[in-house]
């Protein structure tokens, strides 16, 4: 028995493996390939949901491509890349060490442009407690604060509300440099740290927390933000010892290398895709609050803005 | 049907739930009595120990290393022959199968596929499963999940399939050769408490993320149950039917294929069917690592606290579950259809996939009801949500979780070891013990404490809850019966979907996942709690009720105690459950291990922490497992 096995399976190893074994891309649909299946991946926040929408429809409608959607992670789409899960992803958030992995050093993904947004990222406190406590969007102040922000889940120091897990964050690092008496609670999503930054405005309970922009709640209702430490020029480059603000984010695109090379006409469309914070608030407005689906959204938004993604479509097709 | 960890439960509760009443009285007192020395000793050293709780490093040795692992793995995976030839060969043969499965199942078309599985349960299992499955998948359209119900079906069957293939020779091995049973008992009982949660960043390493990966975590999670069900009917075949074909001259191959596979048929329709369930609540997890199907419609409602959504999903997974379960629950109690009826009823099946029926079927969702009763809980319970909270946290919560992060770990350890000899045995109580210091070693002693904290919390409610349930459904036959199907139901649900009504109705916090830790966990509990009161003999009841108990004092005096190993086994598979979710609600603000594990599996500077909260989370797990198990065994020993 056992003598037959052998043969057996170095036979299939050989008719598998033809010469060399098996990447760990093999097997993966061909993809990207004119009028094919584009693969975008949709990260958990509706700012980037709004993105994909409007890409995804104008792919499907205006250029004849089937787009699948995979709602991944951050730093999992990025993998994506490199198993052909992914070919693109359409509001990246800095990730200055993923790009090295992923563009320098395995050279499976490259470069598509900024979107056209200006991502910022910070700490913030509804409106009502900059009228009752004017100096607490100074950081300074904020150990003078800890009191007002404490919760059954930060015990003795006041709460830090973050998002989810995988969004770019120092702020556990932030709190411990900068010897703040807080303490960081996940949350876990964007709609659970709206939900909060709501319920504070409108039962005037304190909070302070990680939010960003562009996001659509600020046209409705304001939040301040506070201030800490200026970003300079490489303080943040260990991400352990951070203690200054975050930067000023170029949210860009990023695309697989696969896909760059034989998108064709889809590629040249994600490429050239920029728009505005202001475009992107729209549609996540649309998306969040007018109940739309991401096709109706971005419907509505193609048909009131035909002038801005005209120029998106590449010549010729 | 009871879904999770069956093949242990079934074992375990012969012994411990089948021979009450020699529960002696000295036995009692000595068991007072150790405790009472324990508690006493216990109090003294940690008055006397305490630390002050320092953060764990976030720096440790351990992280380090499984960093270094990573980035070997990274660096090599197109290149080391492990991979070229091995891992990566595994990926592509999974793949190929799921996606074979997945076209199978799709190019049936709507219409086809509700025909081939109707036809299918008819044939296995009678005209009844076989009406059950047409309405089940139907629905699936309904809900307006249909393609992402078939999506789940395929990654549940193709592991059910590698766990079948791999499963049933591996359980008859076990119980023909005694070396192999022995061997594989431990490496089971560990992957039968592995929380869903820590292994999926393993996995992503080796396997990388998509359907490959998703399949063999759905394998490693559901092939114990395939193992140890297998083994179970293989040895129980009756040694007189396999003597009287001995005797006839059978040979071995003839003994195993004429005789204990044949007998042993309704027991390995049982292995398939619980393998399918296991299969089935893992393969939603997997959404996690971008496996397509139900559970990303979870995922998403969880990202947007659309309780509403998750409950059509949720839906689906239950009706999904429930067809699965009674089809092949009546196939394993019947044989089937003779070729006579079979080939008609599947030719029939085949004309209607030909026939060009599309999928218009009228919609219908749960989501805006739904939605609409949360924000009114919301609104109007707010203070009494929060109050529960807040008084929870600080009356039980705070004070435990100072009490253990202040403990410093050896003294942990000391008292963990002490304690598992007092009321385990010296097997367990090691085990236990290097678990504890094993935490440790992986530098995350806080957040395991803290985590332990919230899981003992969770654990006096679960059974609190489950035990007063229990009785009443003992007690009221009706009861028992309404609640059958909801237990039931609860049962198939996989672990995260509890978390959307605990975080509409808490917010992020520790709360929340011992809300969705309770519910997740209490209705195995009902069920061993009842089993065990019932199976209290009817005659020592009537001999109480004869004496003048009141119902009072059957309950406590009699009832309850003579339902001790069922009380302790429920215990035990409680606490089991309770950690595996607990550490889910670190997706949700409940920090500790099972944030650590969210983290390392979406920032890649955390990707050695979070491994390594994975393995300090089995090692708490096979802690609590040792110490409650070694209890319900020993007692089972000083009762003799």
């Amino acid at each position: 028995m056992k003598l037959r096995i052998i043969p057996m399976t170095a036979v299939l190893g050989l008719v598998l493996s033809g010469c060399g074994g098996a990447t760990s891309d093999a097997g993966s649909a061909p993809s990207g390939e004119s009028k094919g299946t584009v693969n975008l991946a949709i990260n958990p926040w509706v700012g980037y949901e709004a993105n994909a929408a409007v890409i995804e429809y104008l792919l499907e409608k205006e250029l004849g491509y089937t787009v699948e959607t995979k709602n991944l992670k951050e730093e999992i789409a990025w993998q994506g890349f490199e198993t052909g899960e992914v070919d693109a992803i359409v509001e990246n958030w800095g990730h200055p060490d993923l790009k090295k992995t992923y563009i320098e050093d395995k050279k499976v993904a490259v470069d598509a442009g900024p979107t056209g947004n200006t991502g910022v990222i910070g700490w913030y406190v509804p409106q009502w407690m900059v009228e009752q406590y004017p100096d607490i969007t100074d950081g300074a102040n904020l150990n003078k604060y800890a009191d007002l922000f404490k919760t059954s889940e930060s015990g003795a120091q006041g709460q830090l509300l973050d998002g989810d897990p995988s969004f770019v964050t120092n702020d556990a690092a932030l709190v411990e440099n900068l010897k703040l008496n807080y303490k960081v609670v996940y949350s876990g999503s964007e709609a659970a740290l709206i939900k909060a930054a709501q319920q504070a405005t409108a039962q005037k309970k304190p909070l302070l927390f990680y939010f960003y922009e562009p996001q659509w709640l600020f046209a409705k209702e304001k939040y301040a933000r506070v201030k800490l430490p200026a970003y300079t020029e490489g303080c943040d480059a260990d991400p352990k010892k951070v203690a200054c603000d975050y930067p000023d984010y170029v949210l860009d695109k990023v695309v697989s290398k696969k896909f760059a090379d034989t998108g064709g006409a889809a590629y040249e469309f994600v490429k050239n895709f920029t728009w505005t914070n202001d475009d992107q608030n729209l549609v996540s407005d649309y998306l969040t609050n007018q109940g739309m689906s991401a096709e109706q959204a971005a419907e509505k938004w193609a048909s009131e803005h035909e002038a801005t993604w005209k120029s998106w479509i590449p010549a010729g097709s | 049907m009871t879904v999770t960890t069956a093949g242990r439960e079934t074992g375990a509760a012969e012994d411990g739930a089948g021979h009450p009443g020699r529960w002696g009285a000295a036995g009692l007192r000595s068991g007072r009595t150790r405790i009472a020395v324990l508690v006493v000793v216990s109090v003294v050293a940690l008055l006397s120990f305490r630390t002050t709780a320092a953060a764990d490093s976030s720096d440790a040795a351990a992280f380090r290393f499984f960093d270094g692992v990573r980035d070997w793995v990274d660096a090599n995976r197109d290149v080391n022959p492990l991979f070229l030839y091995g891992v990566n060969y595994i990926r592509l043969g999974v793949r190929l199968l799921v996606d074979a499965v997945s076209a199978g199942l799709t190019g049936l078309g709507f219409a086809g596929l509700v025909a081939v599985a109707g036809a299918l349960a008819l044939v296995v299992a009678g005209w009844r499963a076989g009406l059950l499955a047409v309405t089940g998948f139907v629905a699936f359209a309904v809900l307006g999940l249909w393609a992402e119900s078939v999506e789940t079906l395929a990654l549940t069957l193709s592991a059910v399939l590698i766990a079948v293939v791999l499963g049933v020779p591996l359980g008859v091995l076990a119980a023909r050769v005694r070396w192999v049973g022995a061997a594989l008992r431990p490496v089971l009982d560990v992957m039968q408490i592995l929380p869903t949660f820590a292994y999926l960043a393993p996995m992503t390493l080796l396997f990388l993320i998509g359907s490959p990966a998703a399949v063999i975590a759905t394998l490693i999670y559901a092939v114990p149950v395939t193992i140890r069900i297998t083994e179970l009917g293989i040895a129980g075949v009756a040694p007189t039917a396999v003597e009287a074909a001995t005797a006839q001259g059978a040979t071995r191959l003839q003994l195993l294929t004429g005789v204990r596979l044949p007998m042993a048929r309704p027991t390995l329709v049982l292995a398939v069917n619980q393998t399918v369930m296991m299969a089935l609540s893992m393969a939603v997890v997997t959404a996690l690592i971008d496996a397509p199907g139900l559970g990303q419609n979870i995922i998403r409602a969880l990202e947007r606290v659309n309780v509403g959504a998750a409950f059509d999903a949720g839906l689906a997974i239950v009706i999904m579950a429930v067809v699965l379960d009674r089809v092949t629950t009546a196939a394993s109690r019947r044989r089937p259809h003779s070729w006579r009826v079979a080939v008609p009823v599947l030719g029939a099946a085949a004309v209607v996939a030909a026939l060009p029926i599309g999928d218009a079927v009228p919609r219908f969702s749960f989501a805006a009801p739904v939605n609409a009763l949360t924000g009114w809980v919301e609104l109007h319970w707010y203070d009494v949500t929060e109050w529960l909270k807040n008084t929870v946290s600080a009356i039980l919560l705070n004070p435990l979780e100072t009490t253990l992060t202040t403990t410093p770990w050896w003294l942990f350890t000391v008292l963990v070891l002490v304690a598992g000899l007092l009321m385990a045995d010296w097997r367990s109580a090691l085990i236990a013990a290097a678990s504890a210091a094993g935490v440790n070693g992986l530098g995350l002693w806080q957040h395991a404490m803290q985590t332990l904290a919230t899981v003992l919390v969770a654990t006096v409610l679960t059974m609190l809850i489950g035990v007063w349930a229990g009785v009443l459904c003992a007690r009221h036959d009706r009861l028992a019966v309404l609640t059958r199907p909801l237990l039931d139901a609860a049962q198939t649900m996989p672990s995260f979907v509890y978390l959307l009504p605990a975080v509409a109705l808490f917010g992020a916090s520790r709360f929340t996942a011992i809300v969705a830790a309770v519910i997740f966990a209490v209705p195995p509990v009902v069920r061993l709690v009842e089993r065990g009161v019932r199976d209290v003999p009817a005659t020592v009841v009537e001999a109480a009720l004869s004496a003048g108990s009141t119902p009072r004092q059957l309950l406590w005096k009699v009832q309850l105690p003579m339902a001790r190993g069922g009380l302790l086994l429920a215990a035990n598979q409680g606490i089991v459950m309770v950690l595996a979710m607990v550490v889910v609600g670190g997706l949700v603000g409940a920090g500790a291990l099972g944030y650590d594990v969210v983290a390392g599996f979406s920032q890649r500077e955390d990707f050695g922490r979070g491994l390594a909260a994975g393995f300090a989370i089995v090692l708490l797990g096979v802690l609590l497992d040792r110490l409650t198990q070694g209890f319900h065994r020993s007692t089972k020993g000083s009762r003799q």
